[in-house]
C-alpha cells in the first residue's frame, strides 16, 4: 500500500520522538495509577474538599482529563520542533 | 417506559438519517478500489480525521452510557470518562507514530509487518472480529433504546433498523464515507452537549423540576399503622400483602381495584410508605406498569433532589449556577435514586424500583456501583482495578480506532489528529458530568434503562433539542457500527481469506467478499443487540476494552519496544488474551444473570477480566518469544 510516505524519516528523529513519548506516558501513568491506588487504599481521602467546593475525587478526575490534553499539546509542540530541526539539518546537508 | 410518538422528533430524525445515508452514497461513488474502501486511500486531512476520531470514539458508550451511569450511580459513571480518555494517552505516546510507520493496511498487517506469519494473521483476525463484535453489542443496545421514545417502537425494531441502515451504508460505500460522516457527527455531538450543559446550568437546581412540556411527578407518601414491622392499615387503601426482598420491605396496597407496591421506609422518625415503580409480568403474559395496563400511562420519570443545600441553608431552588457551583451544590444536597429489586408475587414476576435517599457527598464519590469504600470486598476492589486497567489499555488496541491511523498521510498528521481527538473528547467528557447529574436531578430518568438519561433530559428542555440530539446520537451509533463492520469485514476478507487462506483475491473480489462479510457480521450484531437489552452500554463497552487490551496491546507493545519478540510469541499472546478474557466474561455475574442462573451463582465475582487476562497475555508473549525465538531471515 502506498499509504505511507515517511520511510525517509531519520532514525535519530524517530528515537528522539519515541523517547519523549515514553517519558510522557510514564508521567501520565503515575498520575492515573495514583487515582486508582488512592481509590482502593485511601478511599476516605477522596472526600477531602480541595477547591471550589469540589472533593478530591472530582478534582483529581477532572484534573486527569485536563492533564491528558495538556500533555498531548506539549508532546505535539516538541515533536514538531524536533521534526523542523531535522528538516533544517537535512537542507543544510543537501546544500553543502 | 411508555412513550408516545413525537412527530417533530420523527421528521428531524428521518431527515438526519437520510442525510447520513446520502452522504455515504456520495462519497462512496468516489472510490471503489480496496484501499479506498478500507482506509479512504490515506488522503484525509488531519483536522477532519481528528474530529472523525472523536466521532468514532464518542459512540453510544460515551454519550448514552456515561451520562446514564452518572445519572444512576453518580461518580462511578465518570470513572469511564476518566479511563476512556486516559486510554488516548497510551494511543498517542506509545502507539500512534510507530504504528503509522509500519505503514500497513489493517491491524493484522501492522502486527505482521515484521514476520509475515500465518499464525499471527489468524490470531489477529479472530481477535479483531471478537473485539468488534463486543463493541457492536452496546452500540446496538443503545440504538434500540434510542428509538423507543423517539419513534415509539419496541427495542428490537431499533436494533434491526440500525443494523439494516449500516449494512446498506457499508455495502455501498466503505471507509471514505464514514470518515466524513463521523466528522460531521463528532462536531455536532460536542456542540449539542455544550448547549445542553448550558441549559442545565442556566436552569439550576430545584426540588420540583418543572418544564414547559413536562410536569414533575411528586412521589406519593403514605403514613401506615405498623406493628412489629408489619403494616396493618393505611387510610384510604386496603393492605393486600407484604414482602421482604434483600432486607427491604415492600407492601402491596389496593385502591379502586388497582394494586400498587409501596416501599416501607423506617429510617425517619415515623414509618413511611413511599410510592415505587413496578413492572409486573402476569402469569398470562400481560404486562402491568404500576398496576395498570400500558395504555393507562401510569409509569413516570424519576430522579430529583430531596434536599438542596446552599451555604448551609436549605432552599427550594437555586436559579442559574456556575459549573463549579453546580457540582458543589449537588454534593451538599440529597439525591433520590431508584434502585431495582426483582421478586415473585405468587405466579407474577415483579421488577420494582424504589426510592433511596443518597447523600450528595456519596453521590459525588466512587463507590455506588463499584464498591471500593464502605462494603468493599477484595473482589470488588479487584473489579474496580480491572475496569480502570481495561479502560486505560483498551483504547489503543481497538481495531476500528487503529484503522484511522491509516487514513492520513504522515505520522505528523496522525499525531495532530490524535491530539485534536484527545482535546475534543476530553472536553466532551467534562460535559458528561453535567449532563449525567442534570438527568439525575431533573426528574427525567427512565428506570428501565439508564442509557436514555441524556436524550430524555434534552426532551425536558424542548422537543426540538431532543429530536436533534437523538438523531445525532442515532447517527453516531450508525457511524460507529459502520466503522466496526468495516474493520471486521477487513479482518475476514483481507486477513483471513486473502492472506491466511492465500486465495489471492483480485481487488474487486476482495471488496465483494468484504461486503459479504459485512452482511454476516451485521446480522450477528443485530441478534446480540436484542439479547443484551437493558444493560448500561458503558458497562458493555468495558468488556470490549478488556478484550482489546488483553488480546492486542501486549502484542503491539512488545512488537514495538522489544526486539526479541517473535512471531509465535505474538500469535500466542493474542490467542491467550482473547480466550482468557472471553472465558472470564462468559462466566461473569452479569452473564450468569443473562443465562437466567442468577448473578450470585456465577463461578467467580469478577465483572471485568482485564486484571487477569492482560498480565497473562504479557507473560505469554514474553515466555513464548524466549522459547521460540525469531528466525533470522537473510
Amino acid at each position: 500500500m502506498h499509504v505511507n510516505q515517511t520511510s525517509e524519516e531519520k532514525e535519530s528523529l524517530i528515537k528522539r520522538k519515541s523517547a519523549l513519548g515514553i517519558r510522557l506516558f510514564f508521567v501520565y501513568l503515575i498520575c492515573y495509577a495514583g487515582f486508582v491506588l488512592i481509590s482502593v487504599f485511601y478511599y476516605e481521602l477522596l472526600a477531602t474538599p480541595v477547591f471550589g467546593g469540589l472533593n478530591l475525587a472530582l478534582a483529581y478526575g477532572i484534573g486527569l482529563i485536563v492533564f491528558a490534553i495538556l500533555l498531548g499539546v506539549v508532546y505535539n509542540y516538541y515533536c514538531s520542533r524536533y521534526e523542523n530541526e531535522a528538516e533544517l539539518e537535512d537542507r543544510k546537508d543537501n546544500l553543502s | 417506559m411508555i412513550y408516545g410518538i413525537s412527530y417533530t422528533a420523527l421528521v428531524v430524525f428521518i431527515i438526519f438519517v437520510l442525510l447520513v445515508v446520502g452522504l455515504s452514497f456520495y462519497f462512496g461513488r468516489k472510490g471503489s478500489s480496496s484501499s479506498s474502501y478500507f482506509a479512504a486511500g490515506g488522503q484525509i486531512h488531519w483536522g477532519v480525521n481528528g474530529i472523525a476520531f472523536a466521532g468514532d470514539y464518542l459512540s453510544a458508550a460515551s454519550f448514552l452510557g456515561i451520562c446514564g451511569m452518572i445519572a444512576i450511580s453518580g461518580f462511578d459513571g465518570f470513572l469511564y470518562a476518566i479511563g476512556f480518555l486516559g486510554g488516548w494517552v497510551v494511543a498517542l505516546f506509545l502507539i500512534a507514530e510507530p504504528f503509522k510507520r509500519l505503514g500497513k493496511f489493517t491491524f493484522t498487517d501492522a502486527l505482521n509487518a515484521k514476520f509475515n506469519s500465518r499464525g499471527i494473521t489468524l490470531a489477529a483476525s479472530v481477535s479483531t472480529l471478537i473485539v468488534s463484535i463486543f463493541y457492536l453489542i452496546p452500540q446496538m443496545v443503545g440504538a434500540g433504546d434510542l428509538v423507543i421514545p423517539l419513534l415509539g417502537l419496541p427495542h428490537w425494531a431499533g436494533v434491526v433498523l440500525v443494523g439494516t441502515i449500516v449494512i446498506v451504508i457499508v455495502a455501498s460505500a466503505g471507509m471514505a464515507s464514514t470518515t466524513y460522516v463521523q466528522f460531521l457527527k463528532g462536531g455536532l455531538l460536542i456542540a449539542l452537549s455544550l448547549i445542553l450543559t448550558f441549559f442545565i446550568l442556566k436552569n439550576g437546581l430545584s426540588l420540583k423540576p418543572e418544564f414547559k412540556d413536562k410536569s414533575h411527578h411528586q412521589l406519593v407518601e403514605l403514613t401506615p399503622v405498623v406493628t412489629n414491622g408489619t403494616v396493618e392499615a393505611v387510610t384510604g387503601w386496603e393492605v393486600v400483602s407484604q414482602q421482604t426482598v434483600a432486607a427491604k420491605t415492600f407492601v402491596k396496597l389496593s385502591q379502586n381495584g388497582i394494586e400498587k407496591w409501596f416501599y416501607l421506609s423506617q429510617n425517619q422518625a415515623r414509618p413511611l410508605l413511599k410510592e415505587t415503580l413496578t413492572v409486573t409480568n402476569l402469569a398470562d403474559g400481560q404486562t402491568l406498569y404500576n398496576g395498570e395496563p400500558k395504555e393507562a400511562r401510569k409509569f413516570f420519570q424519576v430522579g430529583n433532589l430531596s434536599k438542596i443545600v446552599v451555604n448551609g441553608q436549605e432552599v427550594e431552588k437555586t436559579g442559574p449556577l456556575g459549573p463549579f457551583e453546580f457540582l458543589s451544590t449537588v454534593k451538599e444536597s440529597e439525591v433520590i435514586r431508584f434502585l431495582q429489586v426483582k421478586f415473585a408475587d405468587g405466579a407474577h414476576q415483579v421488577a420494582l424500583y424504589y426510592p433511596e435517599l443518597t447523600g450528595g457527598e456519596s453521590f459525588m464519590l466512587p463507590g455506588l456501583k463499584y464498591k471500593i469504600g464502605k462494603d468493599a470486598t477484595l473482589w470488588s476492589k479487584l473489579d474496580f482495578i480491572s475496569l480502570m486497567l481495561a479502560l486505560f489499555l483498551g483504547t489503543a488496541a481497538l481495531p476500528h480506532i487503529m484503522i484511522r491511523y491509516y487514513t492520513v498521510k504522515t505520522p505528523r498528521d496522525a499525531r495532530k489528529s490524535t491530539i485534536l481527538a484527545i482535546a475534543s473528547i476530553g472536553g466532551f467528557y467534562l460535559l458528561t458530568m453535567f449532563m449525567g447529574l442534570g438527568s439525575a436531578v431533573n426528574g427525567v430518568l427512565d428506570v428501565e434503562s439508564s442509557n436514555m438519561a441524556a436524550p430524555l433530559l434534552a426532551r425536558a428542555f424542548g422537543v426540538t433539542l431532543f429530536s436533534i440530539i437523538s438523531a445525532v446520537a442515532f447517527s453516531t451509533v450508525l457511524g460507529t457500527v459502520a466503522g466496526l463492520i468495516v474493520a471486521s469485514s477487513g479482518a475476514i476478507a483481507h486477513d483471513f481469506i486473502d492472506v491466511y487462506l492465500k486465495k489471492n483475491l483480485s481487488d474487486t473480489q476482495k471488496v465483494k467478499v468484504g461486503k459479504m462479510a459485512a452482511l454476516g457480521v451485521g446480522i450477528f450484531a443485530i441478534v446480540l443487540g436484542m439479547g443484551f437489552k437493558g444493560i448500561n452500554v458503558s458497562f458493555l463497552v468495558g468488556w470490549a476494552f478488556a478484550i482489546a487490551a488483553s488480546a492486542n496491546l501486549p502484542a503491539i507493545l512488545f512488537l514495538l519496544f522489544w526486539k526479541k519478540t517473535s512471531a509465535r510469541g505474538v500469535a500466542a499472546s493474542i490467542t491467550v488474551g482473547v480466550v482468557v478474557s472471553l472465558l472470564i466474561i462468559l462466566t461473569s455475574p452479569t452473564m450468569w444473570d443473562k443465562y437466567g442462573l442468577g448473578a450470585v451463582n456465577s463461578p467467580h465475582p469478577l465483572e471485568n477480566p482485564a486484571l487477569i487476562s492482560f498480565p497473562l497475555a504479557v507473560l505469554t508473549v514474553y515466555v513464548v518469544s524466549l522459547l521460540y525465538p525469531k528466525k533470522v531471515i537473510t
